[in-house]
C-alpha cells in the first residue's frame, strides 16, 4: 500500500515538473470560462441550474468558514448565524417588511413604488458583510481566552442564541407595530436585485442569479487568495500552529483572530443575503444547527485550510444536495423496492460521505499547499538525515 | 539618558542597562516560582541565567517577554516600563525569543517562519493584503529578501529555504528558530537553552555565534543554558537562581567559586 502511494507520489512529481509554470494560470482561465457559460449548457430555469446557484452559494459559505476554521484554526460551530444574519439583511432592507417607512435607493421602478425599506441590492450586500463583520467580532470576543473545543461549544451556542432570535423576533417589538423578525412566517416577498444593465432576476430565468453568485464567489475568492499570500494570512496560520510562539513572534492575538472572525463571518453574511434574495424569503426555520455542521463538512471535505479545496467542498456537496440527490437518485429506492425518497436519508448520506473521505484522504481532496508539502516532501527528505514526519499531525511542538 | 519613571524604591539603574527587572516575584497559586529577584542586564552583553531545573529560569524569561506577569516587581526595558505590556508590544519594543523546546510553525516553510519574525515591522493590513498596493508588494519583497539573508546568516542551506521547518534537521531547526527571533530586529535576545540536544562541536560553533551575534548586530544577548562549558565560556556575568532565589551573581570565576553555587547544585557535603 505505501510503496503503492509513493510510486503515485513520484508519477506526481514527475508529471508536475514537466508541466509549464501557465499550467495553473491556465487552469483557472478555463475553469472561470466554463463557471461564465455553464448556464447556456443547462436551461434557463433546470434543475441543475437551480443546483448550481445554491451550490456557488454554498462555496461562498465555505470560503468564509475555511479562514475561521482552516486558516486561523478556530473551531466555529455557529456559521449558520451569519447566513441568518445576511438574510435578515437582505429581507431588513429590500422588502415590504417594515412597512411603516418609505426608503428607497436605486431600486427597480416596482420596488420604488412599494412601501418598507427598499435599498439595491450591492447596498445590502455591504451592509450584511457590515452587519455580520460586527457580529463575528462580538461572537469572537468570549473565545478569545479558549482553546480548541471551548471555542467550538461557545460558537455553537451562539449559532443556536441567533437561530432563537430569529424564532422569537416576531414577538420583539420595534415600535410602530413593526417586530425584529416574521418568526417561522418569514419575511415574505423580499426584493430580486435589480441593475439597470442587466436583464430581470425572475425565477422564470434564472441564469442572471447564477452569474450574480458567480461573480460574489469570484469577488470572495480573490479576497481570500490575496489574504492567504499576507502578512495577515501568515498571522493566522502562526496562530493555528502555536499560539504562544506567535504572539511571542510579536502577532497581535486579540487583532489577529478579530479579523479572522469578521473576514469569515463577512463572507457568510454575503451568501446569506443573497439566499435571502434567491428564496425570495427569509424564514426563521432556515438557520438550524445541522447546517453549521454541513457547511463544516464541505471545508473538511474540501482540505482544511485550503481555499480551492473550499471552493470544491462546497460545489460538491451542494450539487450532491440539490441536484443529485433530489433531482436524480430520489427514485432510487423505489428501483429497489423499498419505500423510501432519498432525500430523507441526505445526512446519512453526507456523513458516509465524510466518512469516506476522511478514511481514503485525510487531508481532504485539494489540500492545502503547505499541507501538501508535508505529504509530499517525503520523497525528497528520505534522502536527508532527518526523516519526514509521518503524517497530517502539523503540531510543530515536540 | 534618565528618562526613567521615577523609581518607586532606591534599586534604580545608574548604569545603561537595556533591561532592568526590578524585584520581581511570580506566584502561582501557593507556589512561589520566583521570589524577589533583581536582575539587570547592560547593553551589547553576553549575560547567563543558570540553575538547576525548577529554579525558575524559564518562569523569569517568561515574564520578560510578557507571556506571564510578576506579581510583584517591575521590568523596565530601555528606559521604558513593560511590566504589564502584551507580549506582541514587547517584541515590537524590541526583545525577541527562542524557544526551549524548539516551537516552530508547523505548516510555514522555514522562509515563512521567518517572515513572521517581520510581523511587527510591517505595516500591512487587510485592505492593504486585498488591494495590494505597491507599498504593500514591496514590503512583502523585502521581507523574503531579509528572511531569506537571515537565514543564510544562521547557516540554513539555500535549498532548505523553502522546506517546511518541521521537516529540516534539528541542528537547523535551531538555527530557523534563532533567525525568525531575529527577523523582529531585536535589541535583547533571550535564547533559552539553545544548545539542548547538541553535540559539543555544534555547542562551541553556537558558541562563537552567539559573540559574532552580538558584534554584528550590536545586539544584547540573555541565555538560560544547562551546558557549563558554554555558559562560562560565553557570559560576561552570570546570574544563578535555585527555588526562584537568586543565590548568586557575578562574572564567571566568582559564581564558579561561589560555594552556595556548588552546593545548588552538586549538594551539601557531608
Amino acid at each position: 500500500m505505501s510503496e503503492l502511494r509513493a510510486q503515485l507520489a513520484e508519477w506526481r512529481a514527475a508529471f508536475e515538473e514537466r508541466v509549464p509554470r501557465w499550467w495553473n494560470r491556465a487552469l483557472a482561465i478555463l475553469l472561470l470560462v466554463v463557471g461564465v457559460i455553464f448556464p447556456f449548457l443547462t436551461g434557463s430555469s433546470s434543475g441543475l441550474l437551480n443546483g448550481a446557484i445554491i451550490a456557488v452559494a454554498y462555496a461562498v459559505m465555505s470560503l468564509g468558514l475555511n479562514v475561521v476554521v482552516g486558516m486561523a484554526g478556530l473551531l466555529d460551530l455557529g456559521y449558520v448565524a451569519f447566513y441568518a444574519l445576511g438574510a435578515y439583511s437582505m429581507g431588513w432592507f429590500g422588502s415590504e417588511f417594515f412597512a411603516k417607512l418609505n426608503i428607497h435607493v436605486l431600486v427597480s421602478p416596482v420596488a420604488g413604488q412599494l412601501p418598507g425599506i427598499h435599498l439595491n441590492f450591492v447596498l445590502i450586500l455591504i451592509a450584511s458583510v457590515v452587519v455580520c463583520a460586527v457580529a463575528g467580532m462580538i461572537i469572537g470576543l468570549p473565545t478569545l481566552r479558549l482553546r480548541g473545543d471551548y471555542i467550538a461549544i461557545v460558537t455553537l451556542a451562539f449559532g443556536e442564541i441567533i437561530g432563537v432570535i430569529a424564532v422569537n423576533g416576531q414577538s420583539v417589538s420595534l415600535g410602530n407595530g413593526m417586530t425584529l423578525t416574521a418568526g417561522n412566517l418569514g419575511i415574505s416577498a423580499v426584493d430580486p436585485p435589480y441593475f439597470p444593465i442587466s436583464r430581470a432576476f425572475s425565477l422564470l430565468d434564472e441564469r442572471p442569479w447564477y452569474w450574480l453568485i458567480f461573480g460574489i464567489l469570484l469577488i470572495v475568492l480573490f479576497v481570500n487568495l490575496r489574504i492567504r499570500d499576507s502578512r495577515l494570512g501568515r498571522a493566522w496560520v502562526a496562530l493555528r500552529e502555536d499560539e504562544v510562539a506567535a504572539v511571542s513572534m510579536g502577532i497581535p492575538l486579540v487583532k489577529t483572530k478579530m479579523l479572522a472572525y469578521a473576514i469569515g463571518a463577512a463572507f457568510g453574511g454575503m451568501a446569506g443575503a443573497f439566499f435571502g434574495a434567491y428564496y425570495t424569503t427569509v424564514n426563521a426555520g432556515q438557520f438550524q444547527f445541522g447546517f453549521s455542521i454541513f457547511i463544516l463538512a464541505m471545508v473538511i471535505i474540501g482540505g482544511l485550510g485550503s481555499i480551492w479545496g473550499a471552493v470544491l467542498g462546497g460545489l460538491l456537496l451542494g450539487l450532491i444536495n440539490n441536484y443529485l440527490i433530489p433531482d436524480v437518485l430520489n427514485d432510487l429506492p423505489s428501483k429497489f423496492g423499498l419505500h423510501f425518497q432519498l432525500t430523507s436519508v441526505e445526512f446519512g448520506i453526507f456523513g458516509f460521505l465524510l466518512v469516506i473521505v476522511m478514511v481514503l484522504r485525510p487531508q481532504g481532496l485539494l489540500p492545502e499547499r503547505r499541507r501538501k508539502l508535508e505529504f509530499t516532501s517525503d520523497l525528497v527528505t528520505t534522502t536527508d538525515t532527518q526523516l519526514a514526519e509521518p503524517s497530517a499531525t502539523s503540531g510543530g511542538v515536540i | 539618558m534618565t528618562t526613567l519613571p521615577a523609581p518607586n524604591d532606591a534599586v534604580a539603574p545608574a548604569e545603561p542597562f537595556i533591561l532592568s527587572a526590578q524585584r520581581i516575584t511570580k506566584r502561582f497559586g501557593g507556589l512561589l516560582a520566583v521570589d524577589d529577584v533583581s536582575f539587570d542586564i547592560p547593553e551589547r552583553s553576553i549575560v547567563s541565567l543558570i540553575g538547576p531545573n525548577g529554579a525558575g529560569k524559564t518562569t523569569y524569561f517568561n515574564m520578560l517577554t510578557g507571556l506571564y506577569r510578576p506579581t510583584e516587581g517591575r521590568i523596565l526595558f530601555d528606559g521604558r516600563n513593560i511590566t504589564r505590556a502584551r507580549p506582541d508590544i514587547i517584541t515590537a519594543r524590541g526583545v525577541a525569543r527562542t524557544f526551549q523546546n524548539i516551537r516552530l510553525f508547523g505548516a510555514l516553510t522555514a522562509i515563512e517562519n521567518v517572515m513572521i519574525g517581520h510581523h511587527a515591522r510591517m505595516r500591512a493590513g487587510v485592505f492593504g493584503a486585498v488591494l495590494r498596493p505597491p507599498w504593500v508588494q514591496r514590503e512583502e519583497k523585502e521581507t523574503r529578501e531579509r528572511a531569506r539573508d537571515l537565514l543564510t546568516y544562521v547557516g540554513v542551506k539555500e535549498r532548505d529555504h523553502d522546506r517546511l521547518a518541521t521537516q529540516l534537521a534539528y541542528g537547523d531547526q535551531r538555527r530557523v528558530e534563532i533567525a525568525r527571533a531575529l527577523a523582529s530586529s531585536p535589541k535583547l535576545l533571550l535564547l533559552d537553552e539553545p544548545t539542548a540536544g547538541m553535540n559539543p562541536r555544534e555547542s562551541g560553533v553556537l558558541t562563537d555565534f552567539m559573540r559574532a551575534l552580538r558584534d554584528d548586530l550590536k545586539l544584547t544577548i540573555l541565555l538560560i543554558e544547562h551546558d557549563m562549558k558554554v555558559v562560562m565560556g560565553v557570559s560576561e556575568r552570570i546570574t544563578v537562581l535555585d527555588h526562584g532565589r537568586k543565590i548568586a551573581e557575578g562574572d564567571p570565576a566568582e559564581v564558579r567559586a561561589n560555594p552556595a553555587v556548588i552546593e545548588a547544585y552538586l549538594g551539601k557535603e557531608g
